[in-house]
């Protein structure tokens, strides 16, 4: 059996009378995907954000451990620094830069002075972001910046990967490139992907999670969680009907 | 290979040819101005310098920069007075500002507060000093032989010499180009920065702080980094302005100070090295020859000024002359293509 490369343990987070997290117990092993879903406000996003260092936690909160570290209280760019690429919600990068530029600062922390052009290129050419390697990243549509965005996880070459809705504003064929470009980094990393696009998650394969205010509320494969009553219920209600 | 070192064009690129034509300029200034004038116009220029290095590629505004002006000029001044001569006045008055900027700055960044909070701390810290030096009047506030003096501050102290001989000092003209060696060195030093991965993970930091904190790297390292070197340029700044004028003030950390070099950065035009420079050498000019009459009150023009650069050159004068510029070549450019279009057609219509 493979390490456990992200664990939660107990992990509660409150805002004011609203429990976002409720006592999560999670767990993933290296080159595991799991897709986490989960009706608007089931704590998706408070969950990726506690684990990304994004949602300052403590050890009242409940415990993160990444990689064997216990990450908890810890900033983000310390997590990064163990081998965590994260890509958010809303795509962010440095607008204001170029394609390449953008990715050079991702690949020069890992792959130093020497090696980071060679990495960008070789990201470049795997994402067929060659056309628009000088644009400035404001420019683009809002599909290709979430690409470049997982340019900048790729550059990092990281064991852990964490998407937060990398579908979200991508076109039907975009998705399926997606699909396949998230299968890829799998190969040599474990992933976490939060979305609440089913057929994307389908697409994806691989376990689910489902959250329900804030609590695990069913652990499966896609077809089995997606045919759960209690997931039917209170995730897709009457339209799976 | 798709990319090399040249792609990061973000960071702009050293114009020697721009670089040649400031420098001559700069050497012939004193043929159009007095050479005391054009030494504080150079003095102004290396802190508007200090400034435009650390907003306009780190987006960091300091409301108080003057803190670090002024620390360099009463260190200098402090340090010579008691020291007699100047060598190594000139080096803690680089060295002490980025040493307090580095401590302001760990806290700031580290302490996660917001850029406006930033601000607001680091106007108070120039406000308290500048408070703090105005009562420094009494016989008790002195730094070895050294009264502080109230404000009236700090006059007589041994002006610049060569460095190991009192007996040598630099005035006139020969402190003049000192004064632009400086300004040169640092807008080198400036280039240089930002040509290196720090100077382009501050330009990422500028961009998208959170980013970059989920690329891996400490951000309020690197920012209190950019905020030390920053002090120590402004600090040599005051240290110049020191053997300048040869007195210092409470002034030196005052609100106007603080306010002017914002000004002459926006005017100059933010994210370029030479703007700040340009708009120091022609507001701080226009504040000279304002200041020699009496119709007008100097801030009123400076402060329209300021607003009719907003609306008119939002971007600063610099990078609007770029911009012009790019877009009349851009402009050559499709005019020649048509015109060999033109050509083509004609000869391929002759040759039927």
């Amino acid at each position: 059996m493979s390490e456990v490369i992200v664990e939660t343990r107990d992990l509660s987070i409150r805002f004011g009378g609203v429990l976002a997290v409720n006592n999560v117990n999670f767990s993933l092993r290296a080159r595991e995907m799991r897709c986490l879903i989960g009706p608007n406000g089931a704590g998706k996003s408070t969950f990726f954000k506690c684990l990304t260092g994004q949602h300052k936690i403590n050890s009242s909160n409940g415990y993160v451990f990444i990689d064997g570290h216990d990450v908890t209280g810890w900033q983000p760019y310390e997590i990064v620094q163990l081998g965590v690429g994260i890509k958010t919600q809303v795509p962010s990068v440095m607008n204001g830069l170029t394609v390449w530029e953008n990715l050079w600062l991702s690949a020069r922390r890992i792959h130093g002075k020497q090696g980071a052009s060679a990495e960008v290129d070789r990201v470049i050419t795997e994402l067929g972001l060659q056309s628009h390697l000088r644009r400035v990243v404001g420019e683009l549509a809002h599909g290709q910046r979430q690409i470049v965005e997982i340019g900048l996880v790729l550059c990092q070459r990281p064991k852990l990967v964490l998407l937060d809705e990398p579908a979200a504003g991508i076109t039907g064929a975009e998705a399926d490139r997606l699909v396949e470009l998230i299968k890829g980094i799998n190969q040599q990393a474990a992933v976490i992907v939060v979305d609440h696009d089913m057929n994307f998650v389908r697409m994806l394969g691989g376990a689910v999670t489902v959250l329900h205010q804030g609590a695990i509320l069913v652990e499966g494969e896609a077809d089995a969680v997606m045919s759960n009553e209690k997931v039917r219920e209170v995730y897709i209600g009457n339209r799976a009907k | 290979m798709i990319g090399d070192s040249a792609n990061f064009s973000s960071a702009g690129r050293t114009q020697w040819g721009w670089i040649a034509v400031a420098v001559f300029i700069l050497l012939i200034l004193p043929a159009a101005f007095d050479t005391s004038t054009a030494t504080l116009l150079a003095i102004w220029a290396l802190f508007a310098l200090s400034l435009g290095l650390m907003w306009g590629y780190a987006g960091i505004l300091s409301f108080g920069h003057a803190a670090y002006f002024g620390l360099g000029a009463y260190t200098y001044a402090i340090t010579s007075m008691n020291m007699g001569e100047s060598t190594a006045a000139w080096i803690l008055a680089i060295i002490l500002p980025a040493f307090v900027a580095a401590l302001m700055g760990s806290m700031m960044f580290y302490g996660r507060i917001s850029d406006v909070y930033m601000g607001v701390i680091s106007l108070v810290f120039s406000l308290i000093l500048a408070k703090f030096m105005g009562a420094t009047a009494g016989e008790a506030y002195q730094i070895g032989g050294t009264r502080l003096g109230g404000f009236n501050g700090i006059p007589a102290f041994p002006i610049i010499n060569l460095p190991g001989d009192p007996s040598v000092p630099i005035f006139g003209t020969a402190f003049y180009y000192l004064v632009i060696f400086c300004l040169i060195f640092c807008y080198l030093i400036s280039r240089w920065i930002l040509s290196s991965a720090f100077g382009r993970i501050l330009l990422g930091i500028r961009e998208n702080e959170a980013r970059i904190e989920l690329l891996g790297y400490d951000a309020a390292a690197y920012k209190t980094g950019i905020f030390s070197i920053s002090a120590a340029m402004a600090g040599m700044a005051g240290c110049l302005y020191a053997s300048w004028a040869e007195i210092v003030t409470p002034a030196l950390f005052g609100l106007g100070q603080s306010v002017e070099v914002i000004i002459w950065v926006i005017a100059g035009g933010l994210g370029t090295l030479m703007g700040p420079v340009i708009g120091a050498g022609l507001l701080g000019s226009l504040k000279l020859l304002l200041g020699s009459q009496t119709y007008i009150d100097n801030s009123l023009v400076i402060g329209t000024i300021l607003v009719l650069v907003v609306l008119i050159l939002p971007r600063g004068l610099l990078p609007t002359l770029m911009g012009w510029r790019r877009q009349s070549e851009q402009r050559s450019v499709r005019r020649a293509g048509n015109k060999s279009m033109r050509r083509r057609k004609s000869s391929a219509h002759s040759q039927k």
